[in-house]
């Protein structure tokens, strides 16, 4: 560990509030939009979601055949590569597990590939979409997920960084080996735990 | 291409200037460098004496063959790390940096492309307009850039030098009325086969690449680099 740097005293100590992780920022009511593409504009009847690969029966739902599966909600705080969070978010939608439970993948899918409309795509290993821990939204606070934060449809995996949720969700690919998505291949890191600050490569 | 990656390093503030009012441009002498390809950035890590840490991206300017790499901070009023670097930092102060990053926001030196950056947003633009200089090959570059006014533009005589079409939004440049960036401003400047390359605030990068995805460019040919961090630095209506 360096030493400090000379004359910084750093402004935002965030009170030690414990929904904080190291090395971000309380965003408050703004929801900054980092992406390294044009935002599509994805009309809702034409939007499909895909899970293929490792998976006994791959599967294929309209909208209307996603929002017939059990809605699901998360309210919490989200975390971005960038250094801002935001607390106490609300996302409406459905949980990964039920497509993941139709789809059923095989004992040998460890790990899944996100990929958006865009071509955008995005790597975790399987525990980190199952159990509750990932959804695919489509409303935000109530009120239909806006384009340039992904909708009509996003992927949402609050416990990791925020790259991790592909905007514009259209794939989710069950694979037997990791492969780096985009911002992987690019230098970010393979699984990014906030709290563990695994913002890049060998963090 | 696989774009260079670095880890942490130390890095000495070898020169730094003030070219631009609420600005600073920091020439840094980094330890051990990975050369970086133009459109990458580095990021800046401070810490308190107390283990507090605070760590923010900037895109390098300088072209790969400078044998310093080169920073183009704007001050935020209240922004905790460009105050920092913008008013505290001295040469001969060692920072904490790591780079190269980013593998998508970068040109090759060898295909043609479009730029297009507001504000701040040219800082990565001007490492690609640097380094085309360096190989002769400004030619394959078109260049859009927008500001407030020309005295806000950071490196503004390097811009018009390499041809860059100007748009500021509050004063007139040459014939070109006070505007912001229109398609009629980048129709001209677009070929088949560019990649195009779109930097700034949130708010402009979201309208420029709206704007090159209308003239017709494939979207899949846009990279868009956003400098957040945050919709306050969207215009306010
Ligand atoms: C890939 C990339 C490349 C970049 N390249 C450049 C570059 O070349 N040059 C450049 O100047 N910038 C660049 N940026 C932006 C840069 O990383 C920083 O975001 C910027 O310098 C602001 O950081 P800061 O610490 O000064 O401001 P922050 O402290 O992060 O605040 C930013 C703004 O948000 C407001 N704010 C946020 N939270 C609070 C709060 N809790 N209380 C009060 N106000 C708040 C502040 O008013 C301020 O205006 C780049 C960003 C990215 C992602």
């Amino acid at each position: 560990m360096p030493g400090p740097t000379r004359g910084f005293l750093g402004r935002r100590r965030a009170a030690g509030d414990p929904r904080l992780p190291p090395g971000q920022y309380d965003a408050g009511s703004d929801w900054p939009v980092l992406t390294a593409e044009p935002t599509p504009r994805i009309a809702p009847e034409t939007w499909t979601i895909t899970v293929d690969g490792e998976v006994e029966t791959p599967t294929t739902w309209t909208w209307d055949e996603a929002h017939a599966l059990p809605s699901s909600e998360y309210r919490g705080d989200i975390h971005c590569v960038t250094t801002w969070s935001k607390f106490d978010t609300r996302f409406g939608g459905i949980s990964v597990d039920s497509l993941l439970e139709l789809a059923r993948p095989t004992a040998e899918g460890r790990f899944v590939m996100a990929t958006s409309k865009t071509g955008y795509t995005t790597n975790l290993p399987i525990e980190d979409v199952t159990g509750g821990k990932a959804w695919l939204v489509w409303e935000f606070d109530g009120k239909p997920l806006t384009a340039e934060h992904g909708g009509p449809v996003r992927m949402l995996v609050p416990h990791l960084y925020f790259w991790k949720s592909a905007k514009w969700i259209s794939r989710i690919t069950v694979l037997k080996r990791d492969q780096p998505g985009f911002w992987e291949q690019n230098g970010y890191h393979d699984r990014g735990d906030p709290w563990k600050q695994q913002r890049y490569q060998g963090d | 291409m696989t774009a260079p990656a670095g880890g942490w390093r130390t890095a000495t503030v070898a020169g730094l200037r003030r070219p631009i009012a609420r600005s600073v441009e920091l020439r840094l002498d980094v330890h051990d460098r990975v050369d970086h390809l133009p459109g990458q950035h580095y990021v800046v890590r401070l810490t308190a004496e107390d283990g507090y840490t605070a760590q923010r991206s900037y895109s390098v300017a300088s072209a790969p063959g400078d044998p310093l790499v080169e920073l183009f901070v704007e001050r935020l009023d209240d922004g905790e790390v460009s105050t920092y670097l913008a008013d505290v930092v001295e040469p001969g102060d060692e920072l904490e940096v790591r780079g190269p990053i980013g593998g998508w926001f970068v040109w090759d030196g060898a295909t043609p492309a479009l730029l297009v950056g507001g504000g701040s947003g040219v800082v990565p633009l001007v490492a690609m307009v640097r380094h085309a200089r360096a190989l002769g090959r400004l030619d394959l570059l078109r260049v859009a850039v927008s500001a407030r006014t020309l005295a806000e533009l950071p490196y503004a005589d390097e811009l018009v030098e390499a041809g860059a079409l100007i748009a500021l939004t509050r004063e007139a440049h040459g014939i070109r009325p006070a505007a912001r960036l229109t398609d009629m401003d980048l129709l001209p400047l677009w070929e088949p086969g560019q990649t195009a390359y779109v930097c700034g605030s949130a708010g402009f990068a979201e309208s420029a690449s709206q704007l090159l995805v209308g003239l017709g460019l494939p979207p899949a040919s846009v990279r868009v680099e956003r400098f957040g961090p945050s919709a306050l630095e969207l215009p306010k209506r």
